[in-house]
Order: structure tokens, then C-alpha cells, then sequence
């Protein structure tokens, strides 16, 4: 397999303008010739349906959810980053690019993010003239706040529910595109493989996908041009999660399994302020946006004792007098205190909980605390900024965080790794793009606060329009794709032998059952610390699981109805193929970089131990069949712009 | 705790559908409502009892929109301010009966089980509830003057999820709560004014096409909303609507 990352000649700063200036384009009356087919309709998948339709070209776009609306985009709380610098504070495209890479941690690709803190400015201008109702200062201009891993202050935000608004707005450029006929909405539709198709040189192209009509089960073909993978990430592996119940990383991984190489699948997110595990028939983990940490402050007890009696019911927060409390964050890295960086909050909490601290029932849980922002800012202003977090705080635990302190603790957010994808998003599948959460290419081993909305909106807005242009400019010489031949033929008889296998089992056991034990499996040994012992255990598991899984699950009703459990499980057996991808790749890397924690590797003081030498590394991986173990190739990351320094936020 | 539940089935759209009741023991008053339907689907599934019921959801944290049960004859369930995810069964008592039913409106007919068709919403949006700016070539942020008040407002109605719990309260079925909310979220701000007239005679006449009813002023819709958006976006709703017919475009006070 060959890396080819295509990144453009010339300075860093001059290579998308070049690239823009290059590239091949579509004259109008061709663009409404060719097809393109986008699934998932989340902020990478609608604002490129939307800017792609608008453009000319025909989009068919693909979501399982009953409307395009719903995609978990919309439960981004905190904001998106955009180098405005509109606080005149000293922000700059530079200054972006700089905290990006920096956040995660050398393990990116320099162009790609240059690129995003480029076109991060038009984001919040397309997002404005489409009504986004961004926070605003009594001026009429916009606010910003602050994330972490910057010293500026570049986040724009809607209240708590900056994701849903911006998705509201790229919804909202989607169904006008959809009631002009460019873009065809399938709503309740899940892609269940990819159709790749020769063309006259023998060269492999995505040409199709078939889907899985969730109302009535059945299956459909549809053919394109080129097609947009938008899926999102593959956090729910794990089972407990930030992620929706439904997110899942199969769009993605049945491109892998047709040949689209997978980058980096052990970087993943694990988010510090979410809401404790409180028992077995918990379903998700609810994240408290990251923007609480402007004004909370995170502590736990600095008496064993005074943990011991709090996790006995016996004490509680407010008994705990100043001086006894331990601000941990504040006191190891006093140059960004509560704002670090998600993974060093993470493992933070993590490492006061282990060492017999924690607080709550299970001591599995940090106080995050609004008390000194109540003094200094008053009740109404705390209100004003954070109202629905404490409202859904409340609603789900039964205690007020405008009275105790809230707890929390680090569960799975988002996932770095996905799709490896060159410079123009394109897979090493030609005709394959892949966007957003799905693809592996901006956030490194980390990613930022508020950056996950803007790189989607990013590929979505301002990549994909042009780089599959450049694309699809010599396909107009292809005609009309059919979904037919022997390629869609395989495909869909693939899709439906595997459907068929696994609801022939008839065994004992729901999916759930399984799906639970593979997320405690990944947590304990895969999760926020990782040793070569830790993770030869978990391969061990996954393969035993997986295992009992092929003989002994069982799935209710039919293929052909409305049968959510055939959903799962179709999911989970690619769940179980990305489990063990993400612990070999855990465990080929012999460091620890951003998210990715093996305890052989750290420094005295706890903190993550890089080995730039052996490790600068993209790993993406081929897969070679399911029994078979996966081949991994490596794209050098050549930093030629940025210095390569030790990460520090102390 | 312990409940007695007593649920919607039914296999198609075009199938009949009739009450089905399941005893369900075990519950923790910390887990919320689906979070016992699934209890309850894990149950049907091991012991072999029936299909597990189908119902809808998905981020389980009252943003998505895609839940949305008819508990005890209240949308979304007895707690204010909150969608089915996240009512919590400590609102019920041990021991009690719970009646779960589906939306109830024309507009939204059953697909299976608990799930309903809403693609209406999406059609209404689809009819005019945005700002025609295509991708690229818009004004820098900072140059559009938005006042602070104006914006919150803004936002208060863009807060809708669009479950569809206003049409089920809804004695008429009217969806005015949705589309008022969105309606006024775009005519608040500068940027959606120049479209505002259009904007409400084509989601209106939509929204009458696909089967809606008309309001019926009681505002069952605003004590039922999980958002808790206001009435007062149907009011100013019916403001633009007799501005436009009457050819006035005239702009929200």
C-alpha cells in the first residue's frame, strides 16, 4: 500500500492558495451530471451535501436516524475555535495551528492543520449568515470564551448548545438544497458496505454503497461518482460513552474492510468532566461541556480520611474546609490550571482516584466547583453561561451544582484515529473521501476543546467542494454509474450472508450482553492507561468474547422488519475486529503521545513520554481479512514549519 | 422498585395495535426511563417473551430529539423541562402503573411499536426555515450587528429539538409551536429578515399540506415542551403570517 499524502508544493502558509489555484474544476453544466453519495449528515456530512449540491453537483445523502437533524453533532456543547481575533488578544492563523499541533502532541499532519486554522475564520462568517444565534456582547458583536490548551480566548459559542446549533444551520443549508432537488435525503438508512468497481484501466474506485432500509430491512444499491464518509467516530467500542446510542463506527469500518487503510485507531479521547458510572444498566455517560472549566475549579480532598468518610456518605463537599481541599490541576500546572489539555485532565483525575482520593459512592469521581464563580460573578452571570449544563446536571444526578460542587469523571469522547485520508480527504481507496470524526487528520494523538466542530465544518465548507472537484473533474468522461455488475452484486450478497450468519446463531445471549462486556474489556486494559501486559490481556478477551459471540448471541425477528437488535449486532461484530485493531495498534506504539498512555512511558512526575525518533509516525493499517492480523504501513509526519518541543502546561 | 407497564404494540404501520403489559421489578429510581425500557427489552429478549418494543432514541441527553414517549398521558412524562431520556424514575413511586403510548397525531403515523414517522418537521423546514446563504462569499462575522437581547431571544427559539412533543400535547395536532420557533429565531436576527415574509407563507401552507391542525390557544404545547419554548413565538408567528398577507413585510418589534 502506498502513503501518498499529496501534500502541495510551497510554504506552509501558500499551500492550500496553491493547491486552490492548481486544482482541477467542473464547468457548471457537467456538475449536475455527476454523482456524488454522502453518508451521515452530521457537520461534515451536511455542510458538504449542502455546499456540494449548491454547487451543481447531485448528492444523495444518508442518515440512520429518522431525520438529518439528529446527528450527535448537535450535542457538542462548549463552542468551536475560529482564529478571529476578534479579543485583539494575540490570536493569529499561526497561533491556531501552533496550539493544534502542540495539543496533539506532534502526532499530525502539518498542512492538513494549517489548512483548518486557515478556513477556521470563514466558518464562523458562513455560520452567522445562516442565523447561528452565537453568544453576543452588549454591543451586538461576538463573544468569545476559552478552551483547553489555549491562552486566547477563540471560542465562539451558542449557551451549552453550540453543536446543535451549528448543525441546525448546516440542516438548514441541507433542506434547502434537498427542496431545490439537488441533494435526495435517505433518511433511516444505514450504509452496510461500499462498492468498489475497476474502471477501464483496471484501477479500484469507490463507485456505490448498499444500505439497509431500517424500516422495512431491506436492502438498497445506490451508485455514484464518489462517495463522502461522514459517520463520526467509533467511541462507543468502549460501550459507555459521551457518544449517542446509536453512533457507531461500521460506515467507516466496512470501507476498511474494502481496502481503505485505517489511521491510528489507538488515539482516543477520553474527556475529563462527564458524569460518574453510578450502575450496570447505564446506557451513556453525559459529558459536561469543557467550557465549565473557565470557571470551575477541580478538587478533591487532601486527607485520605476526609475521601474515606465522603465516600461513606458520612461527609459531604461543603464539610471539607479550604484549606484541607487539594486543586490539583491548579497546583501541577499553574500556567493553565484548570484549563490543560482534556488527556492531561484526564489522567490527573485518574491518578487522584487511584491514590485513594476520589469522592463519591465508588470513589470514582472529582469535585468540579462553581462556588468561587458564584462569589465572583454572582448567581445570574454563572446562569447565563451555563444554565442548561446545571439544569441537565440536576435532571440527571438530583443534586444542585449552584450548591455542591458537581462530580465527575474522565469517560470516552471523541476518537482521533479513523480513515487515513491524504490532503484532499481522500482514503487510499480513489473515489473515497472521508470527513470529519471519521477520518484521522487533524487532531494528532489529541485533540482540542471546541476543535471538533471546526474541523467538520471545515472538510465540510471549505475542503470537500474543492478537493473533489478536482476529483470528479475527469469522471465526467465516465457517464452515468448503474448500480449494477458484478461488484454490487458480491456486495450485497456479502452484506446479506453476514446478516443472515448472525441471526442464524439463535444462541442465549443479547447483543447488549456482549456489547457491555467488550466495553469493560477495552476500558480496563485499553482505556486511559495501557501496558504491553494490560493490552496482551485485552487481545486475549476481545478474541474469547468475540468468540462466544459468533456462538451464542441472539437476535430476535427478521431480517426484513424494523429490528434494532440486527442493528447491534451487525455493529458490534465490527466493533469487535476495531477492538483488536485498537490494541495492536496500542500496542506496536512504545510511547505515550496525547491520548494514548502506556505507563512504561512516562516521566517521573507522571506525565506522557514521546519518543519522536522511532515514533513520528501515521500508522495506517491494512486489513488483510478477518482472522488474519492487520498489515500496518507508516506516513513519516515531516515537521518542517513548527519546532518540535516537549509538551508542557505547567 | 417495581412497575407495572403497560405498552403500545404494534408491528407495522398498517398493522392494528393494542396494549401489551409487562411486570418489571428491579429498577433503580437512578436510571432513567429508557434505561428501563431496555431493562425491560433484555428481559423480553432472554426469557423469549415478544419482540423487544421498539422505541426511538439516541444521545440520551435531551439534545437529539429523537425520543419521545407518551407516558401517562403527558409528552416526554411528568417532569418539567425534560425529554424521555432524561426523566428519571424517581419520579414515579414503587409499585406504580405506567401507561407508554407513541405520539398521537396524523401527521406523525406509527412506524412500529413506539416509533413514528416525523419527516413532516423536515418537510416543513424543508419548505422555507432557513437563510438562503449558500457557502461562501458572506460578510465577516463581526459585521452583522446583532443586540444582545435580540440574539438571546434568537436563541431561546432556536433551542427547539424538534421531538414533536407540542403536536402530541396538542388537542389539534398543530405543530405552530415548532414552526413559530422557528420562524422567529430567523426573523429575530438581521440576517433572516429579507426572507421572513416568504419564509412563513411557505412553512404555514406546508405545515396545513401535511395535516396539521391549527392552534387551539390552549398552550398545552408550551406547558409540554421540553425546551420550554414560548407561546409567544406562535403569537409573533400570527404577526408575520397577517403581515405577509396582507403585503406587509414588516419586521418583529
Amino acid at each position: 500500500m502506498i502513503l501518498d499524502s499529496k501534500i502541495p508544493e510551497g510554504p506552509l502558509s501558500q499551500k492550500w492558495t496553491n493547491y486552490k489555484a492548481a486544482q482541477k474544476l467542473v464547468n457548471p453544466a457537467n456538475k449536475r451530471k455527476l454523482d456524488i453519495i454522502v453518508v451521515g449528515t452530521g457537520l461534515a456530512g451536511a455542510s458538504a451535501a449542502a455546499s456540494l449540491g449548491a454547487l451543481g453537483f447531485h448528492v444523495d445523502i444518508f442518515c440512520i436516524q429518522d431525520s438529518p437533524r439528529r446527528a450527535h453533532s448537535i450535542a457538542a456543547q462548549g463552542g468551536i475555535n475560529a482564529a478571529k481575533n476578534y479579543q485583539n488578544d494575540g490570536d493569529s492563523v499561526e497561533r491556531l495551528f501552533k496550539d493544534t499541533i502542540k495539543g496533539g502532541d506532534y502526532r499530525a499532519r502539518e498542512a492538513n492543520v494549517y489548512r483548518l486554522a486557515e478556513v477556521s475564520g470563514d466558518i464562523i462568517d458562513q455560520c452567522v449568515a445562516q442565523g447561528v444565534p452565537f453568544a453576543r456582547d452588549y454591543s451586538g458583536l461576538l463573544d468569545n470564551r476559552s478552551f483547553g490548551g489555549a491562552q486566547v480566548s477563540r471560542t465562539f459559542y451558542a449557551r451549552g448548545q453550540t453543536g446543535q446549533q451549528l448543525l441546525l444551520g448546516a440542516y438548514g443549508a441541507l433542506s434547502r438544497e434537498i427542496a431545490r432537488g439537488t441533494v435526495v435525503l435517505h433518511e433511516r438508512h444505514e450504509m452496510m458496505d461500499l462498492v468498489v468497481v475497476p474502471d477501464k484501466d483496471g484501477k479500484p474506485r469507490a463507485r456505490g454503497i448498499i444500505v439497509r432500509n431500517l424500516v422495512t430491512g431491506e436492502l438498497e444499491r445506490y451508485a455514484a461518482h464518489a462517495v463522502v464518509v461522514a459517520s463520526g467516530g467509533y467511541g462507543n467500542v468502549y460501550y459507555l460513552s459521551t457518544n449517542a446510542m446509536n453512533s457507531n463506527g461500521s460506515a467507516a469500518w466496512v470501507c476498511h474492510r474494502r481496502g481503505a487503510a485505517f489511521a491510528n485507531p489507538c488515539y482516543v479521547q477520553i474527556h475529563p468532566t462527564c458524569i460518574p458510572v453510578h450502575g450496570d444498566y447505564q446506557s451513556k455517560l453525559t459529558l459536561m461541556s469543557e467550557s465549565l472549566r473557565n470557571d470551575g475549579r477541580i478538587w478533591v480532598p487532601k486527607k485520605k480520611e476526609d475521601a474515606e468518610a465522603i465516600r461513606r456518605g458520612e461527609k459531604g463537599p461543603l464539610d471539607i474546609a479550604e484549606e484541607d481541599r487539594d486543586y490539583y490541576l491548579e497546583r501541577r500546572y499553574p500556567a493553565f490550571g484548570n484549563l490543560v489539555p482534556r488527556d492531561v485532565a484526564s489522567r490527573a483525575a485518574k491518578e487522584r482516584c487511584d491514590a485513594g482520593y476520589g469522592v463519591g459512592p465508588t470513589g470514582l469521581a472529582v469535585y468540579l466547583d462553581f462556588a468561587d464563580a458564584i462569589k465572583r460573578l454572582g448567581r445570574d452571570v454563572v446562569e447565563q453561561k451555563y444554565g442548561n449544563l446545571f439544569q441537565m446536571y440536576y435532571k440527571i444526578v438530583d443534586a444542585d451544582p449552584y450548591k455542591v460542587p458537581m462530580m465527575i469523571y474522565p469517560a470516552v469522547h471523541y476518537t482521533m484515529g479513523g480513515l487515513w485520508v491524504d490532503y484532499e480527504l481522500q482514503t487510499t481507496i480513489p473515489g473515497l473521501f472521508a470527513a470529519g470524526e471519521a477520518n484521522f487528520s487533524d487532531h494528532g494523538a489529541n485533540r482540542l476543546g471546541a476543535s471538533a466542530l471546526m474541523q467538520g465544518l471545515a472538510d465540510g465548507y471549505f475542503v470537500l467542494p474543492y478537493t473533489l472537484q478536482n476529483y470528479l473533474a475527469d469522471q465526467i468522461y465516465v457517464g452515468k454509474i448503474k448500480a449494477e455488475g458484478p461488484e454490487f452484486d458480491e456486495a450485497e450478497a456479502a452484506v446479506r450472508a453476514r446478516m443472515d450468519g448472525l441471526m442464524a446463531i439463535q444462541g442465549e445471549h443479547s447483543v447488549d450482553h456482549y456489547h457491555k462486556a467488550l466495553g469493560k474489556v477495552m476500558w480496563e486494559y485499553c482505556g486511559m492507561a495501557r501496558s504491553k501486559e494490560s493490552l496482551a490481556t485485552a487481545k486475549e478477551k476481545i478474541a474469547e468474547l468475540e468468540a462466544n459471540f459468533y456462538q451464542h448471541v441472539f437476535i430476535p425477528g427478521k431480517t426484513a422488519e424494523m429490528n434494532p437488535e440486527l442493528e447491534k449486532a451487525y455493529r458490534l461484530a465490527d466493533y469487535f475486529e476495531l477492538a483488536r485493531l485498537i490494541v495492536d495498534d496500542a500496542t506496536q506504539r512504545e510511547e505515550s503521545c496525547g491520548g494514548h498512555f502506556r505507563v512504561e512511558h512516562q516521566t517521573e512526575d507522571g506525565e506522557t513520554l514521546r519518543d519522536d525518533e522511532n515514533f513520528m509516525f501515521v500508522a495506517a493499517w491494512e486489513y488483510q481479512g478477518h482472522d488474519k492480523p492487520e498489515v500496518m504501513y507508516k506516513e513519516e509526519l515531516n515537521y518542517e514549519h513548527i519546532q518540535i518541543v516537549k509538551r508542557n502546561y505547567k | 422498585m417495581k412497575f407495572t407497564l403497560h405498552i403500545w404494540r404494534q408491528e407495522n404501520a398498517r398493522a392494528k395495535g393494542h396494549f401489551e403489559t409487562y411486570e418489571i421489578d428491579n429498577i433503580s429510581a437512578d436510571c432513567s426511563f429508557l434505561e428501563m425500557l431496555d431493562q425491560l427489552n433484555e428481559k423480553l429478549i432472554n426469557d423469549r417473551i415478544a419482540h423487544p418494543v421498539c422505541f426511538d432514541n439516541d444521545c440520551r441527553e435531551g439534545i437529539c430529539g429523537m425520543c419521545g414517549l407518551y407516558i401517562n398521558g403527558r409528552p416526554h412524562g411528568n417532569d418539567d423541562g425534560v425529554t424521555t431520556c432524561q426523566l428519571h424514575m424517581r419520579h414515579f413511586h414503587d409499585g406504580d402503573e405506567i401507561w407508554v403510548e407513541p405520539w398521537r397525531a396524523k401527521a406523525f403515523p406509527v412506524i412500529r411499536d413506539l416509533v413514528v414517522d416525523r419527516t413532516a418537521f423536515d418537510k416543513i423546514i424543508q419548505a422555507g426555515g432557513y437563510i438562503s446563504a449558500t457557502t461562501g462569499g458572506v460578510p465577516d462575522a463581526n459585521n452583522i450587528l446583532v443586540p444582545k437581547h435580540k440574539a438571546d431571544q434568537a436563541m431561546d427559539a432556536a433551542a427547539c429539538i424538534g421531538c414533536g412533543a407540542c403536536v402530541a400535547a396538542c388537542k389539534n395536532a398543530s405543530a405552530m409551536l415548532f414552526v413559530g420557533a422557528k420562524v422567529s429565531h430567523l426573523a429575530l436576527l438581521p440576517q433572516g429578515q429579507p426572507e421572513t415574509a416568504d419564509r412563513v407563507k411557505k412553512m404555514v401552507c406546508k405545515m396545513d399540506e401535511l395535516g396539521f391542525g391549527s392552534c387551539t390557544n390552549t398552550y398545552a404545547c408550551e406547558a409540554e415542551c421540553p425546551k420550554q419554548i414560548k407561546r409567544q413565538n406562535i403569537a409573533r408567528l400570527n404577526r408575520y403570517w397577517i403581515g405577509q398577507a396582507f403585503g406587509r413585510d414588516r419586521k418583529d418589534d
